[in-house]
């Protein structure tokens, strides 16, 4: 019996270290190419057409600033709704260079400190390179400095027109949103894409786990809680109807909040940042790992709760804050199906792929 | 006492081994490996930043059930660590060991209590280990103590004390492996192998059904035979190339820290006189090469120690603390540690008191050498409510608890219960007279989907903090068979 045990153990360990000719096993999963993929198609590709964007914004901030007229301005409008919009498309990338900059604070922390950036243009001093600036920068600011100076676009124009501190600070914000951005896209081009590439590993440093726990990060903290749940009071017991995303604008909060849910779900199918394709993703690991819950697969379960939390926002208003006022309880009803997703995302995937939660290297036993 | 009411036969017997010596080799390799594996372990902690991270940037901390006074000390933290990595200097030393080891037992059974977020067996093990030790004469022998009184012999007991504790770790860990989920499911190996593809070598077959099995089983069987086998003679070298294969496959395939190592050192003990007599004198030979031991001070030791024989165990008390000898009489540390080793034997087995499936609720869970049993991950959602005016809200846990702490709270009841007090407490310090706490949460165990884990019609706020049955979990929907 003992020796048989023996044997056993020590057929396992030879088998462990004698097969190495079959180590790359073609059914395995490839994290590689996963990560390749998610690199080339989708976020370099979604920072090339942010970069885009930010630079056609400042070029519209330019021509508005040098000549502040209602067609400049409409122009300028339109085209940060539309930077806004792909900013929503690589919001939840938050690694490498973008982690380092702390991409998110700089560009989407709202609701926008008024207070303080009205003190920022009457002094002319400030430097939007400091953290303490996080919410006088970015697209809440330029929300404010877009609609929430006056509802009249006559009075705004001539606002921007009379006074030059106004146009340095739009300059100032539209400008950094761009240098970041930039800044970003040329990290991953020059050199974070093969770095994350290459560190395909299991660990809790490697890019798989780091990037996973970063989706689920932005998914549970930006979308669900930021996008959702503050403003519809979750958090804090009463509705905060200023917190909404794009509260100046009014009628966008919806726009921006679909944005982000497609851009969380197409990153989970792996779905290629131009949609031609699908390639290697979260949603194919989990079908490689024969991943269930209650009898279904784990990847069609999510797929479903992020559609049917589609069905639920497209009740709601185009105006978040229209919609806390009028009848908060559908915010919640949303926050709820949004919540759920985070159980799927935290609890059931993070299980499956053996991805720990935290990054805490602490021991295990 | 135990000894009289039993048979004259076994009574003789009984008397005779406890009267009988061997040599204090093995005790004294034992000591010193332990002492230099402690200092390590404590040194590699602070220098991965966990005292900050685990035990000083939290504001909140989770408490073992009758510990809540045990508390982090602040910046005098750190020389906590101090003594005890000193504590554990002194016994590879061995001087004045008893009160080094008192002091290493105190202060890292304090550290281990400071916060339940961080408990591992292993943890546990160093502490039963340390207090185990504080009654052998570990230090008789080859120690700075044993300069002034040395005594080549000990208490043939206080080395098999050693090993009992070791064969009821191996043996009590093999036993909770005899279930469902690992036995016929290969949960968890199978989930945490799947994706260690790329370990250099192994890493291709890991994905594969049967190597989990047969790492389940294999497991299983190790824990369940291992210690047989090294008490045993005939088998005991190449049990031992067994314990070096398995250790080192934990090391690589898990974040397990020091462990591996530690449990490789400590059955060394099983070895006899002579291998650890090897042992010594390569160290006394380090020794002297590192010019921290004069020379030929080991053979003088070892001629020196012919002069004490087994008679001297039953020593007088003696007022010097820290003598090589020991203080207390041995019917005394034989009737503590008889009292010991029934604790250590039932313990695990208080589960049985609760109902429902050990691995969802935990009561009985910890300090049961139930390791690597179960993948689990959970979720807590905490919604106060103000009992006075209806309004509710939900927590935001990352403004009290930091990732691993949030982790670790979300499947284990305590956890959560002594969360939700806190909750309640804080937020009745913020204005709110009366808070009701309430908790969403869900927990997947060993690959099972997510299931509702605690009742969220339940005031947690008034649920007393004890050892009762926690009759406010949810039932778990499934079935694990075994131990």
């Amino acid at each position: 019996m003992k020796n048989l045990f023996f044997l056993f153990l020590l057929t396992i360990a030879t088998f462990s270290c004698g097969e190495d000719d079959n180590a790359q096993p073609s059914d395995n999963f490839d994290r590689q190419a996963m990560l390749t993929h998610w690199a080339d198609n989708i976020i370099i590709p979604g920072y090339v057409a942010f970069t885009g964007s930010t630079t056609d914004l400042q070029a519209a901030v330019a021509d508005f600033v040098a000549n502040p007229e209602l067609a400049t301005l409409s122009a300028l409008r339109s085209a940060w709704e539309t930077a806004y919009l792909d900013w929503q498309k690589v919001a939840m990338y938050e690694i490498g260079k973008a982690e380092e900059l702390l991409l998110t604070n700089n560009l989407n922390i709202y609701p926008v400190d008024v207070a303080a950036l009205d003190a920022n243009i009457n002094s002319g001093v400030y430097n939007l390179e400091l953290p303490s600036t996080n919410d006088q920068q970015g697209f809440p600011a330029l929300d404010y400095l877009l609609y929430g100076l006056d509802t009249d676009e006559l009075t705004l124009v001539n606002l921007y027109a009379d006074n030059e501190s106004y146009r340095l600070y739009l300059q100032a914000v539209a400008n950094r949103i761009n240098t970041l951005a930039q800044a970003v896209l040329n990290d991953w081009t020059d050199r974070y894409r093969g770095e994350f590439v290459a560190n395909d590993g299991n660990s809790a440093t490697a890019s798989v786990d780091r990037f996973v726990n970063d989706y689920i990060f932005f998914y549970e903290k930006h979308l669900r809680a930021g996008k959702v749940g503050i403003p519809a009071g979750v958090f804090s017991g009463a509705p905060l109807d200023n917190t909404v995303e794009a509260y100046y604008r009014r009628n966008f909060s919806k726009t921006l909040l679909l944005a982000s849910l497609d851009a969380v779900q197409d990153f989970f199918n792996g779905k290629s940042f131009d949609g031609s394709s699908t390639g290697p993703s979260l949603a194919a690991y989990l079908t490689e790992l024969n991943a269930e819950k209650d009898g279904l697969p784990l990847a069609e379960v999510i797929n479903e709760q992020f559609d049917q939390t589609r069905v639920q926002v497209a009740l709601l208003a185009d105006d978040f804050t229209e919609q806390i006022a009028a009848d908060n309880t559908v915010m919640l009803a949303t926050y709820d199906q949004l919540q759920i997703n985070v159980i799927n995302l935290k609890v059931d995937m993070l299980q499956k792929l053996n991805i720990n939660v935290d990054y805490v290297d602490a021991d295990g036993d | 006492m135990l000894i009289m009411s039993m048979p004259m036969g076994i009574n003789k017997r009984l008397a005779t081994y406890f009267q009988s010596t061997t040599s204090a080799a093995p005790l004294a390799v034992f000591r010193i490996f332990f002492g230099i594996l402690m200092l390590i372990s404590l040194i590699r902690f602070a220098a991965l930043g966990w005292i900050e991270k685990l035990y000083l940037e939290p504001s909140f901390h989770f408490t073992f059930y009758g510990f809540g006074w045990v508390k982090p000390l602040g910046g005098y933290t750190y020389l906590l660590f101090v003594v005890c990595g000193l504590a554990a200097l002194m016994i590879t030393l061995g001087y004045r060991y008893r009160l080094a080891i008192a002091v290493f037992f105190c202060s890292f059974t304090y550290i281990e209590l400071m916060d339940k977020t961080t408990y591992l067996n292993h943890y546990y093990f160093v502490s039963v280990m340390s207090f185990l030790l504080f009654f052998l004469p570990a230090a008789a022998y080859f120690s700075l103590d044993a300069r002034r009184k040395s005594a080549t012999l000990v208490p043939r007991w206080s080395i098999d004390a050693v090993k009992l504790m070791l064969t009821i770790v191996y043996f009590y860990a093999g036993l909770a492996k005899l279930n469902s989920d690992w036995l016929l499911e290969a949960k968890p190996l199978s989930i945490w192998l799947a994706t260690k593809d790329s370990i250099p070598l192994i890493g291709g077959l890991l994905k594969e059904t049967w190597v989990a099995y047969a790492f389940s089983w294999s497991g299983a069987l190790y824990d369940l035979f291992i210690p047989f086998l090294l008490w045993y003679r005939p088998t005991r070298s190449l049990a031992f190339v067994a314990v070096v294969i398995f250790h080192l496959l934990t090391r690589i395939l898990f974040p397990i820290g020091m462990f591996p190592y530690i449990m490789i050192v400590s059955t060394l003990i099983f070895f006899g006189p002579e291998f650890h007599k090897k042992v010594l004198s390569v160290i006394s030979r380090l020794g002297e090469w590192l010019g921290m031991v004069p020379s030929a001070n080991y053979e003088d030791m070892t001629s020196l120690s012919t002069v004490s024989s087994s008679s001297s165990k039953v020593s007088l008390p003696s007022t010097q603390s820290g003598d090589a000898t020991g203080t207390l009489p041995s019917t005394f540390k034989i009737g503590i540690l008889t009292c010991f080793f029934a604790l250590q034997l039932l313990i695990p087995f208080r589960y049985q008191l609760y109902p429902g499936e050990l691995f969802w609720t935990e009561q009985g869970f910890r300090f049961s050498w139930r390791v690597m049993l179960m993948e689990k991950a959970g979720y807590a959602q905490f919604k106060v409510v103000d009992g006075e005016s209806g309004r509710h809200f939900y927590v935001d846990n990352s403004e009290f608890l930091n990732p691993f702490q949030e982790k670790q709270m979300a499947f284990q009841p305590d956890f959560i219960l002594e969360y939700a007090h806190y909750l309640a407490e804080t937020y009745r310090e913020r204005g709110l007279k009366s808070a009701q706490v309430y908790v969403e949460s869900y927990v997947a165990l060993n690959g099972r989907g997510s299931q509702p884990f605690v009742d969220p019609t339940v005031d947690l706020a008034q649920v007393e903090i004890s050892l009762k049955h926690k009759n406010w979990l949810l039932p778990f929907r499934d079935e694990i068979k075994g131990l």
